[in-house]
């Protein structure tokens, strides 16, 4: 018995040291860079265990969940969005700017003249939930194309309009998965406008990594060459306020 | 003698595997469970994201469970994706090394007339009374059945159902959502294994405890010849352990 109880002190007391080493090892600068590391890891193997163009699994219309949740920022008040959903988000704009050839400035009936493509796939929340919903928008790539993006381009930023708790939303994903065929700029989830609480007027679908990559309340897009100045520099509102994984695959 | 020494030796790959994927557990299993505070439901299917739809209210795991000690998705991921490298990889080649070996064939893998009910009886008998004795083979029937299910249907099961929930292996291996029956299936089985995979840890502590922990624990650190001891208030049949 003595030596049971002086057994499971030895446990404890190893479990304690663990959890100190573990809060140790995450708040130092090597953890930290470490964990950076393991997030390049991930999607290296990813990468290389997949098609460059591979796609999200694509759902049938029975599939669709029958509600599809809004998750961070449902209801912007901030910077007259108000004011834009009251009147229908008739003059709203959703530029492409950075280092492009022609920047440009759309109007929502420019962006629906445009080629769509519609597809009805699965929202990944970090959290853990899971919905299906049918999205229609432009290709992020055709609105690249327009503009002429430069080679020296390496990231795409989405700008959005909603403040969340800390300061303005925004994300970015690198051109592999800006120039993927699924990666769209959604107007309408299961052929209606899109919603506000998802987004509306314009959102992106980017289906191979989680929600929180897919930015909602779209003002444009930039190119990039580095997240460096962009935010705090980790490439996203959450990654930058929150300490989250900037590439979301998994 | 000395056959029988070899035999009951555990190999380096058996040791080394065994410890680092112990470390790998640990955290894997405590990060999970802070992840699992995020979004404390799981479902059946592809989706599911309100209570009414759950078949599983999950309770909230307290920080003396989970790291990190507090509610954190974010680190509690950074966790979680590291140790997922050396438990994935680290299976994998514990199976080549095992299959390679011999490990697998020799002491792991059952004949068919150990599948008797008879025999499976009398094992089950023999361990309620505390008695593990082993007879000629390196582990009985219950110690292959319980290894076999560890290392043949929990462990991948965990590293598949996890690259299930990753939306980006998806794309990948579309055929992981096919296997498990939709994401939110797999996020479900995930949780369920990583509990079996509890309730083997703590079965299997005892019965190191019970049958000589230090030779045990020198055995599988060092190697060397270990023969589990029953515990003295074990009731043994005749003085042949077999």
């Amino acid at each position: 018995m003595s030596i049971l109880m002086k057994r499971r002190a030895v446990l404890l007391g190893s479990g304690a040291l663990m959890l100190g080493a573990c809060s140790k090892i995450q708040q130092s600068d090597a953890g930290r860079g470490l964990f950076e590391s393991v997030d390049d890891w991930h999607k290296g193997l990813q990468r290389f265990v997949r098609a460059r163009d591979a796609l999200a699994r694509e759902y049938a219309p029975e599939d669709i969940s029958p509600f599809f949740r809004g998750n961070g920022s449902t209801d912007p008040q901030n910077d007259g969005y108000p004011q834009h959903a009251a009147n229908g988000f008739a003059d709203w704009r959703f530029t492409v700017t950075g280092l492009v050839e022609r920047p440009l400035s759309l109007s929502l009936d420019q962006i629906m003249r445009l080629p769509q493509r519609t597809q009805i796939t699965r929202h990944d929340c970090v959290e853990g939930w899971s919905a299906i919903g049918q999205w229609t928008g432009p290709q992020l790539s055709t609105f690249l194309d327009l503009a002429r993006v430069r080679d020296s381009a390496n990231y795409i930023v989405f700008r959005c309009a909603d403040d969340y708790t800390q300061g303005r939303y925004y994300e970015s994903i690198d051109m592999i998965d800006a120039l993927h065929p699924q990666t769209i700029i959604a107007h309408r989830l299961n052929g209606e406008p899109l919603p506000i609480r998802n987004g509306a007027p314009l959102r992106a679908r980017v289906e191979r990594q989680l929600g929180y990559k897919h930015a909602k309340y779209l003002t444009g897009v930039e190119a990039v060459a580095s997240l460096d100045d962009i935010g705090l520099g980790k490439g996203g509102y959450w990654e930058d306020y929150g300490g989250y994984q900037w590439y979301a695959g998994m | 003698m000395t056959g029988d020494r070899e035999r009951n030796r555990h190999a380096a790959p058996t040791r080394i595997w065994h410890w680092i994927n112990l470390i790998a557990i640990v955290v894997l299993f405590m990060s999970g469970l802070n992840i699992s505070n995020a979004h404390p439901y799981l479902y059946w299917g592809e989706w599911g994201f309100a209570p009414e739809q759950a078949w599983l209210e999950v309770p909230r795991f307290p920080g003396w469970m989970t790291i990190p000690g507090f509610y954190s998705l974010a680190k509690a991921r950074d966790w979680h994706l590291l140790m997922a490298f050396p438990f994935a990889f680290g299976l994998l080649g514990m199976w080549i090394a095992m299959l390679w070996n011999g490990h697998f064939g020799r002491d792991l893998m059952t004949g068919k007339r150990e599948w008797r009910w008879q025999a499976i009886r009398k094992d089950i008998f023999q361990h309620l009374r505390f008695d593990f004795s082993h007879g000629e083979s390196k582990y009985n029937f219950l110690q292959k059945l319980a290894y076999g299910l560890v290392l043949g249907v929990l462990l991948p099961g965990m590293v598949l159902t996890g690259m299930a929930i990753s939306p980006g292996m998806d794309a990948a291996f579309p055929w992981l959502l096919d296997i498990f029956g939709g994401r939110q299936s797999a996020r479900s089985i995930h949780f369920l294994f990583a509990w079996g995979l509890f309730g083997f840890f703590v079965i299997h502590v005892a019965l190191v405890l019970l049958t000589g922990p230090i030779g045990h624990l020198r055995s599988m650190t060092l190697g060397g010849d270990h023969q589990p001891a029953n515990p003295p208030f074990a009731k043994t049949d005749t003085g042949d352990p077999a």
